[in-house]
């Protein structure tokens, strides 16, 4: 009996830090849009320091999660501890990087910049959540001794990006 | 001392070897590999900034408090590797343009950052020096390495010299982000398969003697 309560307590927590990882990944990039779009056109363009932008952009990153990462302590000090160090390392997540960054190749405009920050992190959330699928039934599978951990991981990644390559001539059409 | 220096050189060349056994620095090594000229390019752009800004934090660390360490060293890369970007711009600009935005994204590189946690902050420049030059040339041989299959399989070249006739027909999934994924884990279980018969080969060494 306690072993099966052990398990779904186990079970249920362990969902619930990585939805709510993951959710805070969503925010956190729409959120990033949201503050590097002004930022870039109206302080690095209006003052002709583009190149400034690598500098300007981390540690608007960097705060953003910062404040993230306090409001959370405030409100809910259980989720903080169970997120732990992954929250801070959000900041070093290079999604969130690279979004600002091909919002600015792409000249997006400020509602363009949100919907692209909203929509990455929901992607980012589904491939997640898929992969966590996937190594769950991975346990009880057969791997041959050298590819084990990391390597399968990889392999299974890039089947999912040949699966994921099936939607690139959706919008082309 | 020279032994030290020798070995901290070293480690990053097999025992750490960045990609493949510390498991960082993924997003530059699956984006940018699709040719070995450009593996071997961001390769060298990361070895830059990953020398210089290390060494940079080696001098400073004792004037950073540790509780602002970590935006500290974020400020520095970054404006490194703004200069690295600048400099690949001016000067390579057809390699800059291939690269696109996975230069700037040296930033968030976690093999910069973690050295500079790991050992910039508690050594002074000549360890400090030995230990990135190595991690780095183990970076740049990686990625360069993963370049030439991508290559080889993808257009039947190396390097842009055609190197497999016409009878080739180019595996266009490698030069694709899935081809990456796939190199990358075979490669893993490589380095897995390779230094299990080292071990192997010593204990059986151990025994017969």
């Amino acid at each position: 009996m306690e072993l099966i309560l052990i398990f779904i307590s186990a079970s249920l927590i362990n969902n619930f830090v990585l939805t709510y990882f993951l959710g805070m990944t969503t925010f956190v990039m729409t959120l990033t849009a949201a503050a590097t779009w002004p930022i870039y056109n109206y302080v690095l363009v209006k003052f002709n320091v583009p190149f400034l932008q690598y500098v300007a952009f981390i540690i608007i990153i960097a705060a953003l999660v910062q404040f993230v990462e306090m409001y959370i302590r405030k409100a809910s000090p259980s989720l903080y501890r169970a997120l732990g160090i992954f929250l801070p390392l959000i900041t070093t997540n290079c999604a969130v990087l690279g979004l600002a960054l091909f919002m600015v190749m792409r000249e997006y405009s400020f509602l363009e910049s949100i919907v692209f920050g909203f929509a990455t992190g929901a992607g980012f959330t589904l491939a997640i959540v898929m992969m966590s699928g996937i190594r769950e039934e991975l346990e009880f599978a057969d791997i041959p001794k050298h590819f084990q951990g990391i390597s399968i991981t990889l392999i299974i990644a890039g089947m999912m990006a040949l699966a994921f390559m099936g939607f690139a001539g959706l919008i082309r059409g | 001392m020279a032994n030290n220096l020798g070995y901290e050189f070293k480690k990053g060349l097999w025992q750490e070897l960045p990609p493949f056994r510390l498991v960082l620095g993924l997003c530059p090594t699956l984006a940018v590999t699709n040719s070995a000229v450009n593996g071997l390019a961001m390769g060298m752009a990361t070895i830059f900034v990953l020398f210089t800004s290390n060494i940079l934090i080696s001098l400073v660390r004792r004037t950073i408090s540790s509780q602002v360490r970590i935006p500290a060293y974020v400020v520095i890369i970054a404006t490194l590797v703004t200069v690295a970007d600048l400099f690949l711009a001016a000067v390579f600009p057809a390699i800059s343009k291939s690269l696109g935005p996975y230069i700037p994204l040296i930033v968030v590189n976690c093999i910069i950052l973690g050295r500079a946690e790991a050992f910039a902050q508690k050594n002074s420049i000549l360890p400090t020096a030995a230990d990135t030059l190595g991690i780095g040339i183990g970076f740049i041989l990686s990625l360069t390495l993963m370049g030439t299959i991508r290559e080889i399989l993808g257009f039947g070249s190396i390097f842009g010299v055609k190197l497999l006739g016409s009878w080739f027909e180019p595996w266009i999934v490698m030069i694709l982000p899935a081809g990456a994924f796939l190199v990358f884990g075979g490669l893993v279980a490589l380095v897995n398969w390779i230094s299990s018969r080292k071990t192997e080969k010593a204990a059986e060494a151990a025994m017969s003697r």
